[in-house]
């Protein structure tokens, strides 16, 4: 054994780290962490903690089975032909749809929750804006018996009523979060604000690729299992009809919010560069109006919930109210790897309206017999209006089907005036 | 503008401090110095005289007085640009050694429900970082204590470092608390801070690694932010035992002030926390209480709550 040199620490020279391309946790020149220094016993356990079961048989294992036994993987990729007629392009749906609780979000959950769980933290805390995440939280909390506390802005409660329920079923705890706009980015200060306070016994399950190092890349590796699965998927599929093995689909298509579903869709493609990476931001009213959620495309660099990021912010450094018919995509921010992937090129984000969400919803209910979250609906109602002025006739795209719309139902028909020949009150006074 | 400043400070004078020449007391126009506050002004000017070296020197005064330095927050234009004003000068008046002036930002995660309340007013009105300046200018001109100020990056992000540090030293701010810029990411601004005479004060936390709480000793200026609790702002008291063992080990790594804030809520605690940190921060209660009534009564309200806060650290 031989004896380390004792150590004496710096004392009053400036500490000068490494330029950020070459830190952990930063994407070019976004990500990073900040985040007040009484998180960083909790960040830096989580990346050790992270490291050390991703490098676990016996927690990759477990992951795996209940990845399969619980949640229902893999996954199916569907070539939805009316769809791909009616838009001119042959595309593919990745149907995290039928995980279990209805979306992708169970994938990035059980892993956290797992390892929260290894960490010996016994209170989870998430937010969430759909409710997805929420209910997806609250499932992998009732698993493996944590105790479990989600906020959720007060003006999403009243939209994702369907979800709040769930989550309370489930038995986790739903704090109306009545602060600031009232929407999922308040509902994520008030997360930091209970972690802040708790972290000695709980983990803070951020429900997207974003936040602090090292939940992006964390995020990112747990969502990657949707690429992994349709990379396969469709060139199996591929090579049924046409005998040509190892194809690759032109394009991959996400909608984007923090960036989760996104990025695991991408994931397995990034280093394929002739497979065009395309996200699709929520637009509102429309870009420019000044009621929009499309942050790549609207935005400015900047700090938000402890990463450099790309951000709705004014030219004073006030973080503006986002606007999406989506509670799930209402979000000012997006992840660091996007806000990198759209810097170098190498991703493509564009958006889609209120109006083309709408449509994206109808259309897959009538010509696919899917109902989806009005947050894929934005992918769909993009590539029906606008799929063409980026992609050629004969492309094969694989579109990713985050979830599905139950939840979205009373909203769409609420915002849309569809008249559906029930009227909600009547309905009310016949359960009444 | 309601009152007169009560001090002028020229800008031929504001360059002389900037460059060296005079100390900032010696700049004192009026002659109601109290004694003790009175310090040798080449003592000072071989200082440091920037920001860093300001709040330094109100550190060593309190300490020439065998008590720790009192610290009061306020939120600028909260309820409104006056008010505020007035009662940041009533907290100098009635005792503190060194303001910090808030500029609220939409998205405060370090912050409770009592200042998160007050910014959300503030950011309704639509005033803006340059009405917070052109207060601060005021301000600067009327007490001879050092203002600091305590937002988020994300602002200074938005108007660039370089021209954020500029407009805050030309409008007299000695430094800044940026709690959402932890060590390893503050290396630019600390950069851009110090170019432009401004203190740059770093949070340490009893979680903080001994790595991190030597990078953190090694990189403050004017003092360290010692947080006195696992938690945001105005809701939980000072963990009195956690935060002393935070400051003996900063002590051990550092000459620099070491003050204690989050969690200090009256002039009991204050008293507590003097007796083993150099400086006690106060920002929720002095909040709370210019909420509590109407803003004429607010800059009263405020020193009497000061005064007693005083009277807390000189006991300590
Ligand atoms: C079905 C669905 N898709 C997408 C999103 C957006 O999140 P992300 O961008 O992290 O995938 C949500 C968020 O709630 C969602 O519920």
């Amino acid at each position: 054994m031989t004896h380390a040199p004792t150590h004496h620490p710096p004392r009053s020279s400036k500490m000068s780290p490494p330029p950020p391309s070459e830190r952990p946790g930063y994407f070019g020149r976004f990500g990073g962490q900040f985040v007040p220094e009484a998180l960083f016993g909790a960040i830096e356990e989580l990346a050790d903690a992270w490291a050390d079961a991703s490098a676990d048989e016996a927690f990759t294992d477990e992951l795996d089975r209940l990845r399969r036994h619980y949640g229902g993987r893999p996954t199916a990729l569907y070539l939805a032909e009316r769809l791909s007629e009616e838009a001119g392009i042959a595309t593919w749906l990745k149907r995290e749809d039928l995980a279990h609780t209805g979306s992708h979000k169970l994938n990035n959950v059980v892993g956290q929750a797992l390892l929260a769980k290894r960490m010996g933290k016994p209170r989870i805390i998430a937010e969430t804006g759909a409710g997805q995440h929420g209910v997806a939280t609250a499932t992998a909390a009732a698993l493996f018996g944590q105790e479990c506390t989600v906020y959720m802005g007060a003006e999403d409660c009243r939209r994702q009523r369907l979800n709040v329920v769930r989550m309370q079923l489930l038995g986790a705890e739903v704090v109306p979060v009545e602060s600031g706009t009232r929407t999922l980015k308040d509902a994520i200060n008030e997360a930091f604000r209970d972690w802040v306070s708790n972290v000695d016994t709980t983990h803070y399950l951020i429900g997207s690729a974003m936040g602090p190092h090292p939940f992006p890349t964390m995020v990112r590796t747990l969502q990657s299992v949707i690429s992994l699965e349709s990379r396969a998927q469709f060139a199996e599929q591929v090579e049924e009809t046409t005998g040509v093995a190892g194809a690759l689909p032109d394009a991959v298509i996400a909608c984007v919010g923090g960036g989760s579903n996104a990025i695991g869709s991408f994931a397995d493609y990034i280093d394929h560069p002739e497979v065009a990476l395309i996200g699709i931001e929520a637009a509102g009213h429309g870009v420019g109006s000044g009621h929009s959620a499309a942050t790549i495309t609207e935005g400015r660099e900047a700090v938000l919930h402890g990463a450099r990021q790309i951000a709705l912010v004014d030219d004073d450094g006030q973080v503006q109210p986002a606007h999406s018919v989506s509670a799930g995509l209402d979000y000012p921010g997006v992840g660091p790897e996007h806000a990198h992937l759209a810097d170098t090129g190498r991703g493509t984000y564009l958006s889609a309206t209120d109006d083309d969400a709408l449509l994206g919803f109808r259309r897959t209910s009538e010509l696919e017999g899917i109902i989806p979250a009005l947050e894929p609906a934005h992918a769909v109602g993009w590539l029906l209006r606008h799929g063409h002025e980026v992609l050629d006739d004969d492309a094969r795209v694989v579109l990713t089907m985050s979830g599905r719309g139950d939840k979205d139902v009373d909203e769409v028909v609420r915002v849309a005036g569809w008249d559906v020949g029930v009227d909600l009150d009547e309905a009310d006074k016949v359960v009444d | 503008m309601a009152d007169e400043p009560i001090r002028i400070v020229t800008e031929d004078l504001r360059d002389a401090i900037a460059d060296g020449e005079v100390a900032p007391s010696a700049v004192d126009e009026t002659d109601d110095i109290p004694p003790e506050r009175v310090v040798d002004p080449a003592d000072v000017a071989a200082e440091r005289p920037d920001g860093a070296g300001r709040v330094a020197h109100a550190f060593a005064a309190a300490r020439a007085q065998d008590r720790a330095a009192l610290v009061i927050y306020l939120p600028a234009g909260f309820p409104d640009h006056d008010t505020s004003r007035a009662c940041l000068a009533a907290a100098a008046e009635a005792g503190a050694d060194v303001l910090e002036v808030g500029f609220p930002f939409s998205d405060p995660v370090m912050d409770g429900p009592i200042i998160q309340a007050a910014n959300q007013q503030v950011l309704e009105r639509g005033v803006t970082v340059a009405d917070h300046l052109a207060m601060c200018t005021v301000l600067t001109d009327e007490v001879d204590v050092p203002a600091l100020v305590m937002t988020y990056v994300t602002i200074a992000d938005a108007h660039g470092y370089g021209r954020f540090a500029d407009e805050l030293a030309a409008a007299g701010i000695a430094g800044t608390i940026l709690p959402d810029l932890p060590v390893d990411e503050s290396g630019p601004w600390d950069d851009v801070a110090a170019g432009a005479g401004l203190a740059s004060v770093l949070m340490a936390s009893s979680v903080s690694s001994d790595r991190r709480l030597d990078a953190i000793a090694g990189s403050s200026t004017g003092f360290i932010y010692a947080t006195g609790l696992l938690g945001v702002t105005g809701v939980k008291s000072v963990a009195r035992r956690a935060s002393e063992d935070l400051v003996d080990r900063l002590r051990t790594r550092t000459d620099t002030p070491i003050a204690v804030g989050v969690g200090v809520k009256d002039a009991q605690d204050a008293r507590a926390v003097a007796g083993f940190a150099d400086g006690v921060i106060v920002g929720s209660e002095v909040v709370a209480v210019v909420a509590d009534g109407a803003p004429a009564g607010a800059p009263d309200r405020v020193a009497a709550l000061v005064a007693e806060l005083r009277r807390g650290v000189e006991q300590g």
